[in-house]
């Protein structure tokens, strides 16, 4: 089962930006454990573009699809049994990035 | 009611979650086991009316409700799946014995699983493992019957989205598990004992009933956890003063002023064996089992003013050591009133942050009454009367405020 592990930061009260050691510490330990697919950090929602191309033409927007206080700092792609393995190393992650994680299931 | 009715009534109670957890661990799909679990009793009268009650109901709601998700899979898989299909088939063989209960409870732990938002625990908890139906269960949370029937039916597809695993936690984790699953049992008895809603009954003996029977299941599942032992006897001593908690014209009547004849004095006896137990365990208690030992006090006591409130105290004491939260220790001041009177107490509660608590209103107005100060009590009565959801504690409390001089 693989599950999209979301790392969220909050504008106004952003997590600790030494961060880093810890964060590869962990994925290391991600990947000698087998649950690693995928990990990658975000730049700034302010890098965003939103392409909306169900009308006639592309309309593009400048910025993230939503404006919030709250928004998507980086993404990890675990492959896990089930959600308690998954939660369990969610909790690690939210330790070790200093950020609050979500952890949602791929279809 | 006949005896094919009668016997299904009687294995829906007893056999209902055995059915349903039977199912789930061999088919993986609460859904699944939930419809062909509800088939199966509702084909049950029909069939034991004419063949006569089986000797074995729960194996022969088991048997049948297999044969209806057996059919149900095969109608959903017709075009593709025939090798599932075959599989399904082959594993008919029947579960060792105690697999049965740890069958249930994988399905306790999984309906009460902390991803869960507390209500939805609630709903699959007493839908799952209690066996209520939607209709009663949006019944008794005074929540449209489609809105509980959306919500249960997001819970199960969130388990199955997600992969929530269908097992007994691991030793390390099973504390908080069953401290998850502990809370949705107390939310349950809570609503039953001061129930919410202008047109409910006060006092709703179906959701306290089945609370305890719930919780006795669990304690049959987890006889060594201390908490769970707590937790019954707290429900089973609340429960037992049932019989005197309401006037006749529908009063909320106070511990203090209650008949204590009418008491239940077999629940009370039940109770305090297991806080004797508790005790004897040598264990330190949590806070279910405190509050069981608080309330074996009160009911030790044959007469209110006979209640031993140092010991209440010391209890609440222990209480606040590990859960300090503001509602602990309002009701530990409710203790420090009786043996130091009502200024400490007041003193004790009114820096709390509890503004939005009916109870600490109604405390704080009976302290202020009992040292005179009758203007401010007036307006905490008010405060309590338009917070509280309970009838019959309205009703007490308006009282209590018209009586002020």
């Amino acid at each position: 089962m693989q599950y999209l592990v979301s790392v969220i930061d909050d504008k106004s009260d952003p997590g600790s930006t030494d961060r880093q050691p810890a964060i590869s510490e962990f994925n290391e330990r991600l990947i000698a454990d087998g649950y690693w697919v995928f990990a990658g950090g975000l730049a700034d929602t302010d890098a965003a573009t939103v392409v909306d191309n169900r009308g006639d033409q592309p309309v593009l927007t400048d910025g993230p699809f939503i404006e919030s206080k709250e928004y998507l700092a980086g993404v990890w792609i675990w492959e896990a049994p089930d959600l308690d393995v998954a939660l369990k190393l969610a909790a690690e992650a939210s330790k070790a990035c200093d950020r609050k994680i979500e952890v949602r299931p791929f279809q | 009611m006949s005896d094919a009715e009668l016997a299904v009534t009687r294995a829906h109670r007893d056999e209902w979650a055995r059915v349903v957890a039977a199912l789930t661990r061999r088919f993986g799909d609460l859904d699944i086991a939930e419809e062909a679990a509800a088939e199966a009793f509702a084909t049950a009268v029909e069939h034991w009316r004419a063949d006569g009650v089986p000797p074995n109901p729960g194996a022969w709601l088991t048997t049948t409700a297999n044969r209806k998700a057996i059919d149900r899979i095969r109608r959903e898989n017709k075009r593709d799946d025939k090798q599932k299909e075959a599989q399904l088939m082959h594993d008919d063989s029947p579960d060792a014995p105690g697999v049965i209960d740890d069958n249930r409870l994988r399905l306790v732990f999984t309906c009460c699983h902390p991803a869960l938002a507390v209500e939805a625990r609630l709903a699959l908890t007493l839908r799952m493992v209690g066996g209520l139906t939607v209709p009663e269960i949006a019944r008794a949370f005074l929540v449209a019957e489609t809105a509980m029937g959306q919500r249960i039916t997001r819970a199960k597809a969130k388990i199955k989205a997600a992969r929530i695993p269908y097992r007994v936690p691991a030793a390390e984790d099973l504390p908080a598990r069953v401290a998850s699953v502990l809370t949705v049992l107390f939310l349950v008895f809570n609503e039953g004992y001061l129930a919410s809603g202008p047109d409910t009954d006060p006092l709703r003996h179906d959701l306290t009933t089945e609370a305890i029977r719930l919780t006795r299941l669990i304690r049959t599942l987890l006889p060594e956890d201390g908490e769970v032992a707590g937790l019954l006897a707290l429900m089973l001593l609340t429960e037992a003063r049932r019989p005197a908690r309401v006037s006749p014209d529908g009063e909320l009547i106070a511990l203090g002023d209650q008949d204590r004849g009418s008491w239940d004095a077999a629940l009370i006896a039940e109770g305090h064996q297991l806080v004797r137990e508790r005790l004897a365990a040598g264990v330190a208690p949590g806070r279910y089992q405190i509050l069981a030992a608080i309330n074996a006090v009160h009911t030790s006591a044959r007469d209110a003013r006979d209640t031993d409130w140092s010991q209440v105290l010391a209890l609440y004491d222990q209480l606040v050591r590990i859960d300090g939260s503001p509602i602990i220790v309002l009701n530990r001041a409710i203790a420090v009133a009786e043996l130091d009177g009502p200024e400490v107490a007041l003193a004790l509660i009114d820096r709390l942050e509890l503004g939005g608590y009916h109870a600490y209103h109604a405390t704080r107005a009976d302290l202020l009454r009992r040292v005179g100060r009758s203007e401010e009590s007036r307006a905490a009565y008010g405060k309590a009367i338009a917070l509280a959801g309970n009838t019959a504690e309205i009703a007490y409390l308006t009282r209590r405020r018209d009586q002020l001089g």
